[in-house]
């Protein structure tokens, strides 16, 4: 009996949460449209002056992603749970950290990956200058990374949970602090003009630890609450 | 082929609390090449948590089931490849057509071959369905359709929950048909269900939850 190897089976798994996410696209364009939402109503409230805005624009735009992302995570692993595809994924035979990863993955690439890539226009509506517009991309590029794998865990914890989505966001908020922290500051260090490479580097290996981490972290929990 | 590299599997003294319930009092359960277990007991009893036992879902609180002589912790990958479970519900993506099902479910298993997926649709009965969304497959199809994933998977365990649930005359006979080819080959099925299952030349043994 020819067994699939892990990475082809992950790849699988990557391809069919891609194609489930397409047959569900209003759910993939909650995030984005929730983060365009938040991000324009900021100089609605606050001031169309863009000297004023440029001051809170990584703060803006780092707050509003954060939530943006916290919104999909729910639906994670949720949908498998219900319909029995979970357990069947569980029966599979294959390493399910790998699959919890190539999971997290589709949902970066679903729900992280089309909100990394109206950030820059999301930016330049907040004064940001075209010169930092890089270190926005790649700091959300980094920090969505960074929460959908650390959301996974929660999303995997509080899945046997009939309102589940505010202890989601109990359990992840806290530890995407750090991320939020950083990220922010590299926008706005970008946006002075100064080089921004710091906090960046630090984003990287926090995402490096929780890509590593986290997927053995999300396997643990679904076992208990696939029970 | 499926008698592949089988070993049987054999769960002793089973005793599982769900909250302030002793579901599983002490229970011996054990199947080899060839064998038909029929988990028989009303409804409560306790059929479904021990098959989620035997699958390595559940951990009981005592007792354990092993495989080639080793508790199924020691290789739980391992153990999952050489087991395939019909659970309560189908286990399947209702945005899938029913060839997409079995292609990412089944695949995450094992390489298919082309032509694997056609064969075992006509033999469930379901070569008219390929291309049809399993939502809008009837309750019965659908069934039909998760037995076809076990089939696929060419698992030498099969366990069963209440697999003839939803089945027209003609599903029970060909489910029989289909079971009995398995344990033909040297495979094992464990079957949790009201009505005896009455597989053709394999006497079930019976198991009495209570």
């Amino acid at each position: 009996m020819p067994r699939r190897t892990a990475a082809s089976a992950m790849l699988l798994m990557y391809r069919r949460d891609l194609l489930l996410a397409f047959r569900h696209w209003d759910q993939v364009a909650q995030p984005v449209v929730f983060f365009a939402m938040v991000t324009t109503l900021f100089p609605l409230a606050l001031s169309p002056e863009l000297g004023e805005l440029r001051e809170l624009a990584g703060g803006v735009l780092w707050v509003a992603a954060l939530l943006a992302a916290l919104l999909g995570l729910e639906f994670l692993f949720r949908a498998d749970h219900a319909d029995g595809t979970l357990e069947q994924m569980l029966l599979s035979g294959q390493p399910l950290a790998l699959l919890a990863l190539a999971k997290g993955a589709a949902h970066w690439t679903a729900s992280g990956l089309p909100l990394v890539l109206v950030s820059p226009l999301m930016a330049v509506s907040l004064g940001v200058p075209a010169a930092a517009l890089l270190t926005v991309v790649l700091s959300l590029a980094l920090g969505t990374g960074i929460l959908s794998a650390l959301g996974a865990i929660g999303a995997a914890l509080t899945l046997g949970l009939r309102r589940g989505s505010m202890l989601l966001s109990l359990l992840v908020l806290p530890l995407a602090m750090p991320a939020l922290i950083f990220g922010a500051r590299a926008i706005d260090m970008a946006i002075h003009g100064e080089a921004a490479s710091g906090p960046l580097l630090l984003l990287a290996s926090m995402l490096v630890l929780t890509v590593t981490l986290a997927p053995l972290a999300t396997a643990a929990a679904l076992r208990i609450s696939a029970e | 082929m499926q008698a592949h590299g089988f070993h049987g599997i054999s769960a002793r003294d089973l005793q599982l609390w769900r909250g302030e319930r002793h579901v599983l009092r002490g229970l011996s359960v054990e199947a080899a090449s060839g064998d038909c277990v029929h988990l028989a007991g009303p409804n409560g009893s306790g059929k479904t948590t021990l098959l989620r036992v035997l699958a390595g879902l559940l951990t009981p609180e005592e007792g354990g089931v092993s495989w080639r002589g080793q508790p199924i912790a020691a290789d739980r990958d391992g153990y999952a490849a050489t087991i395939s479970y019909l659970g309560h519900s189908d286990g399947l993506k209702p945005d899938f057509t029913a060839c997409e099902n079995l292609a990412f479910e089944c695949g995450l298993r094992r390489r298919l071959e082309a032509g694997d997926i056609d064969r075992v649709l006509a033999q469930v009965g379901l070569a008219g369905a390929r291309e049809q969304a399993a939502r809008s497959l009837s309750a019965g199809q659908r069934r039909r359709l998760a037995m076809a994933r076990v089939i696929l998977s060419r698992a030498s365990i099969w366990l069963l929950d209440e697999p003839f649930t939803n089945l027209d005359a003609d599903g029970v006979q060909m489910l029989a048909g289909v079971v009995a080819g398995h344990l033909d080959a040297g495979g094992a099925a464990l079957i949790a269900s009201h009505q005896p299952p009455v597989i053709p030349g394999h006497p079930a043994r019976r198991v009495e939850l209570a």
